[in-house]
C-alpha cells in the first residue's frame, strides 16, 4: 500500500515538475518548496455532489490532507466570509465545505486550525449569518477576527509591479500552512472573484489596490505568498450583481469544486466553470504573466471526478 | 423599625441599575441584545416622556411607573433607577472617605428659581418642538454620554492592551477593537457637564439633582405630594443633627425640624444614622401642630410660595407654546452651508432608518448616544451642527466611518425615545434615508483607466451597477430609485479628497423601489468539464 502510494506520488511529482518547467518562471516560484509539497495532479475537479463529498473525493486524489498538513502544524484556513448574508445567497464560501476542510486539517494532524476573513460588512455578524463561525467551532477549529489594523503587519511585495508592499494578518505570517478557501464568483470589479482575488481578505488597507490599479494589486500579490492549496466552492455560483448578489436569483447550482496548489490554474479553472476565459479576467492573465502560476489548463495534469 | 433597612436596598438596587447601565454603554462586544437594552431603559424618566410624544405605545408608559411611584413613596427613581444619580452617589461616596469627613453636608436652602426656570425652559423647548434643553440637561442622556465619550474609549485602549498580550499566550478571547475617533469640538459639553457633575457630587453630594436637573425638579414637585414622606418626629427627635449632616440632599433642617422632600432623594441615610428614631418615613406624615419653638422658619414657607409660582407659571407658558409650535415643517430643517465649489455636494445630514425625517428625528433625539453605541459598523456618529444648535450632539450617518449594515435594525430597536422607531429588516430594505450621488470625473476608472468597482462590491440593492466602459473596464452606473442610503459606495470609495460616490440626506425618509432581478437561467451539465 505505501510502496504503491509511492510510486503514485514519484509519477504525480515527476509530471507536475515536468510541466512546471515548460513554463518560464514557474520552477523558479516553487522552488524547493513545491517538491516538498508534491501532489498527485496539478488539479482536481469534481461536479455534481455536495461539497463535503465533493471535497472527500478531490483531496482524496491529490493524496488526502497530509499531502499538504503535517502533523503539528498549525493552519490557516481563509475563506470568502466578506457578507453579511446567509449561505444561501452564494456570496461566502460554503460553511459545510468550509467545516469539512477543517476536519481533514485535523484528521491531518495538524495542531490548531485558525480561519478569519478581513469581512466587508461587520465581521461578528458575517461570521454568524454565514454559518462559517458555527461550522468552524463544530469542527474543533477557531475562528479569529480580522477587523483591527493592529493585527495586520507590515510585509513587502518585491515582485510587485505597482503593489510593493501590504499590511498582512499576522495570521497569514505565524502559521505553517495557508488553505485558501474561496467562493467562486461574479464581480462587479474585478470581473471574477476566485483564489487570487480571495486574498484581499487577508491584507488591510483595500481601498489602496482600489486606487492604484485594482487588476495588477490583485495579481502583484500573488507573488508574495502562495497558498498551500486553494479549494474553489463552486457549488451555489453567483453569476450576477456580484460580489455581494442581491437575491438567490443570482446563484446556479454548479456543484462544481476545484482543488489545486496553483492559484492561477485554480482560477482558470473557475473562470472555465463560470463560462468566461481566463485570458479575459485582468488579474488571472497578469497573475500567469508575472509566473505566479499556469492558466494554460490544456498542459496540466488535471482529474476530472463526477460524483 | 423595618425603614432601617431600606438604605441597604436602595444601595442594592441602584447599584444593579449603574452597573448594567454603565455596561449597555460600554457593550462593545454587542453582548446585550437589543430587546434586553430596550427593556431595561424603559423605565427612564425623560426618553419614555420623549417617546409617548412620539409613538402611542406600551412600550412608552415607563414614564407614568414613575409618576406612581414618586406618587406613593417620593423620589425613589432619583436613588435607584437614574444612573446618573447613582453615579453621583459613588462620587459622593468616594468623596466622604478620600476627605475623611464624617459629617459631610449641612442643611441649605434650595435654588427655587433656578431649578424651576430650568424646568418650565426644557418643557417650552420641548413643545415649541426643540428637544435642545432637555438634551443638555436630562440626566439619563449625560450618563450616556459620559460612558460612551470617556469610559468606552478607556475601556477599548485596555481590551486592545490586553489582546495581543492573550493572543500571543494562545488565548483568544479578547479581540482588539477599533476604536472610533471623535472630534474634539463634540466632546466640549460631556467634559464640561462631567467636570460640573464630579464637583458638585463631591463637595455637595446631590446638588445638581435638586438645582439643574429637569427630571429631579418636576418629580420633586411631585413628592411634595407623595404618600410616604419623611419627617422628624420632633417628639423623639433629641437634635443630635445627625440626620442633617448626612442628608446628600441638604434638605433636612434638625433646627427646624422640617424636611424638605421635594429635594429629597429617597437614598433613606438619615432613618439608619437617626439614633433616635426620631426620622420616619410612613403617611402619617402630617406635621403636628405648629410648635412655637424659637423661630419658625419664615423662610421655607416662602420659599414653597415661590416655587409654586415659577411652577405654575412655566406651565401657562407651555400652554401658549402648543398651538403655535406644534408641528415644524420640512423648511425648519437646519441646511448646511452650501459651497459649490466643494465637489460633493451634500444638502442634507442622514438621520438613521426608523427617524422617518431630519425634523421627527430632531424633536425627539436627547443624543444620549446609545445608539452611537450599539451601531455596529459606528456608521452612526455624534454630529456637532450638523443639524444646527437645536440638533447639538444628536448622531448622524457618517459615511466616512462606516455604512449601515443592510439587516441591521439595531439602533431603533435600542432608541428609548423614539427618535429611532423600530424597523422590520424588510421595510428597513425598502427605507430610503438618502440618495446616491455619482460624480464621474472624481471616478478611477474615469481618471486611471483602471479597474475598480468598489461601490457597486458594496451595494446591496443594484443602486450602483458596473456598466461597459471600455475593453475591459465597467464604469458606475447609479439608480436612485433603488437606492437606500446605505453609503457603503461612499465608504469604500477609494478617491480622496473628495470621493466619486457619496450619499445626500433626504430630509424626509422615502420609500425606495426594491431592485429588479431576473433569475439566471443556465443549464447545468454535471458530467462536462468546460477545461
Amino acid at each position: 500500500m505505501k510502496r504503491r502510494e509511492f510510486i503514485r506520488k514519484s509519477v504525480g511529482a515527476g509530471f507536475v515538475t515536468g510541466a512546471a518547467l515548460s513554463f518560464t518562471g514557474y520552477n523558479k516560484l516553487f522552488g524547493a518548496e513545491f517538491s516538498e509539497k508534491s501532489s498527485a495532479y496539478d488539479l482536481v475537479a469534481v461536479r455534481g455532489g455536495e461539497p463535503e463529498e465533493m471535497f472527500d473525493r478531490a483531496i482524496e486524489a491529490m493524496g488526502g490532507m497530509k499531502t499538504y498538513v503535517k502533523a503539528g502544524q498549525s493552519v490557516l484556513v481563509k475563506p470568502n466570509i466578506g457578507w453579511d448574508v446567509i449561505p444561501e445567497r452564494g456570496a461566502n464560501t460554503n460553511p459545510g465545505l468550509v467545516k469539512r476542510v477543517v476536519e481533514h486539517c485535523f484528521q491531518a494532524g495538524a495542531r490548531e486550525v485558525l480561519v478569519f476573513d478581513h469581512t466587508c460588512d461587520n465581521w461578528r455578524r458575517s461570521y454568524q449569518n454565514s454559518g462559517i463561525e458555527a461550522a468552524v467551532n463544530e469542527a474543533g477549529g477557531r475562528i479569529l477576527p480580522g477587523n483591527d489594523q493592529s493585527l495586520y503587519r507590515d510585509v513587502t511585495v518585491p515582485r510587485g509591479k505597482k503593489l510593493k508592499e501590504a499590511m498582512v494578518h499576522e495570521l497569514v505570517l505565524d502559521t505553517d500552512v495557508f488553505i485558501n478557501i474561496p467562493v467562486l464568483k461574479h464581480h462587479g470589479g474585478a470581473q471574477l472573484t476566485i483564489s487570487l482575488k480571495n486574498l484581499m481578505g487577508i491584507i488591510w488597507d483595500r481601498r489602496w489596490w482600489h486606487r492604484n490599479d485594482l487588476q495588477q494589486c490583485i495579481a502583484d500579490f500573488g507573488t508574495y505568498r502562495k497558498p498551500d492549496l486553494n479549494i474553489v466552492d463552486a457549488y451555489r455560483v453567483m453569476m450576477q450583481n456580484g460580489p455581494r448578489g442581491v437575491s438567490e436569483d443570482d446563484i446556479v447550482m454548479m456543484k462544481s469544486l476545484i482543488i489545486s496548489p496553483d492559484m492561477v490554474a485554480a482560477d482558470a479553472a473557475g473562470a472555465r466553470l463560470f463560462g468566461s476565459s481566463p485570458e479575459q479576467v485582468g488579474h488571472i492573465r497578469i497573475a500567469h504573466e508575472l509566473g505566479v502560476g499556469n492558466m494554460d489548463l490544456e498542459s496540466q495534469s488535471i482529474h476530472r471526478i463526477v460524483v | 423599625m423595618l425603614t432601617r433597612h431600606l438604605k441597604t436596598v436602595r444601595v442594592v438596587v441602584s447599584l444593579f441599575f449603574l452597573i448594567v447601565a454603565a455596561l449597555i454603554f460600554i457593550d462593545f462586544r454587542q453582548e446585550f441584545s437589543e430587546s434586553f437594552i430596550s427593556s431595561f431603559l424603559f423605565l427612564q424618566f425623560a426618553p419614555s416622556v420623549v417617546k409617548i410624544l412620539q409613538v402611542l405605545s406600551l412600550s412608552a408608559v415607563g414614564f407614568i411607573l414613575i409618576l406612581i411611584l414618586t406618587a406613593l413613596f417620593g423620589r425613589v427613581y432619583c436613588s435607584t433607577i437614574c444612573p446618573l444619580g447613582i453615579f453621583q452617589d459613588v462620587v459622593s461616596w468616594l468623596s466622604v472617605r478620600l476627605r475623611r469627613k464624617k459629617w459631610p453636608y449641612k442643611y441649605a436652602k434650595p435654588y427655587n428659581i433656578l431649578r424651576y426656570s430650568l424646568l418650565g425652559l426644557t418643557v417650552v423647548f420641548l413643545i415649541s418642538g426643540s428637544i435642545l434643553i432637555l438634551n443638555l440637561l436630562d440626566p439619563y442622556s449625560n450618563f450616556g454620554r459620559f460612558f460612551t465619550y470617556f469610559a468606552k474609549p478607556l475601556v477599548l485602549e485596555v481590551n486592545n492592551w490586553l489582546s495581543p498580550i492573550l493572543t500571543s499566550r494562545g488565548i483568544y478571547a479578547v479581540f482588539p477593537v477599533s476604536i472610533p475617533a471623535i472630534r474634539w469640538e463634540i466632546l466640549i459639553y460631556p467634559a464640561v457637564m462631567l467636570a460640573l457633575i464630579l464637583w458638585l457630587s463631591y463637595r455637595y453630594g446631590r446638588l445638581y439633582c435638586n438645582t439643574v436637573c429637569p427630571v429631579g425638579t418636576l418629580l420633586g414637585y411631585l413628592s411634595k405630594f407623595s404618600l410616604f414622606r419623611i419627617y422628624i418626629d420632633e417628639k423623639s427627635c433629641t437634635s443630635c443633627g445627625r440626620c442633617d449632616r448626612i442628608c446628600k440632599s441638604s434638605c433636612m433642617s434638625f433646627r427646624d425640624g422640617e424636611v424638605d422632600f421635594s429635594r429629597c432623594v429617597a437614598c433613606y441615610n438619615c432613618l439608619k444614622i437617626c439614633p433616635d428614631n426620631a426620622v420616619k418615613y410612613s403617611v402619617n406624615h402630617r406635621k403636628p401642630l405648629p410648635v412655637s419653638s424659637e423661630t419658625v422658619a419664615p423662610g421655607p414657607a416662602k420659599a414653597t410660595d415661590e416655587s409654586k409660582r415659577s411652577f405654575l407659571m412655566s406651565f401657562l407658558i407651555l400652554l401658549f407654546g402648543i398651538n403655535r409650535f406644534s408641528k415644524a415643517s420640512v423648511d425648519d430643517i437646519p441646511t448646511p452651508e452650501q459651497d459649490t465649489t466643494i465637489p460633493e455636494i451634500k444638502n442634507y445630514p442622514v438621520t438613521p432608518p426608523g427617524s422617518a425625517s431630519i425634523s421627527s428625528f430632531n424633536k425627539a433625539c436627547t443624543a444620549c448616544t446609545l445608539c452611537v453605541s450599539v451601531c455596529p459598523t459606528h456608521v452612526l456618529q455624534p454630529s456637532l451642527l450638523e443639524y444646527g444648535v437645536s440638533g447639538l450632539l444628536q448622531p448622524h450617518m457618517d459615511f466616512h466611518a462606516g455604512f449601515c449594515n443592510f439587516d441591521c435594525t439595531s439602533c431603533g430597536e435600542v432608541c428609548p425615545t423614539g427618535a429611532i422607531l423600530p424597523l422590520t429588516q424588510d421595510k428597513k430594505h425598502v427605507t430610503q434615508i438618502g440618495v446616491v450621488r455619482f460624480e464621474k470625473e472624481n471616478c478611477v476608472v474615469y481618471t486611471d483607466k483602471t479597474s475598480c468597482g468598489a461601490c457597486s462590491e458594496h451595494c446591496p440593492t443594484r443602486a450602483c451597477d458596473m456598466v461597459p466602459y471600455t475593453d475591459e473596464l465597467t464604469i458606475p452606473e447609479i439608480n436612485e430609485a433603488t437606492c437606500v442610503g446605505c453609503g457603503a459606495c461612499e465608504y469604500i470609495c477609494p478617491t480622496r479628497p473628495y470621493r466619486a460616490i457619496y450619499v445626500d440626506g433626504n430630509p424626509r425618509h422615502e420609500i425606495a423601489d426594491r431592485p429588479e432581478t431576473e433569475r439566471v437561467d443556465r443549464e447545468v451539465d454535471f458530467e462536462e468539464f468546460p477545461f
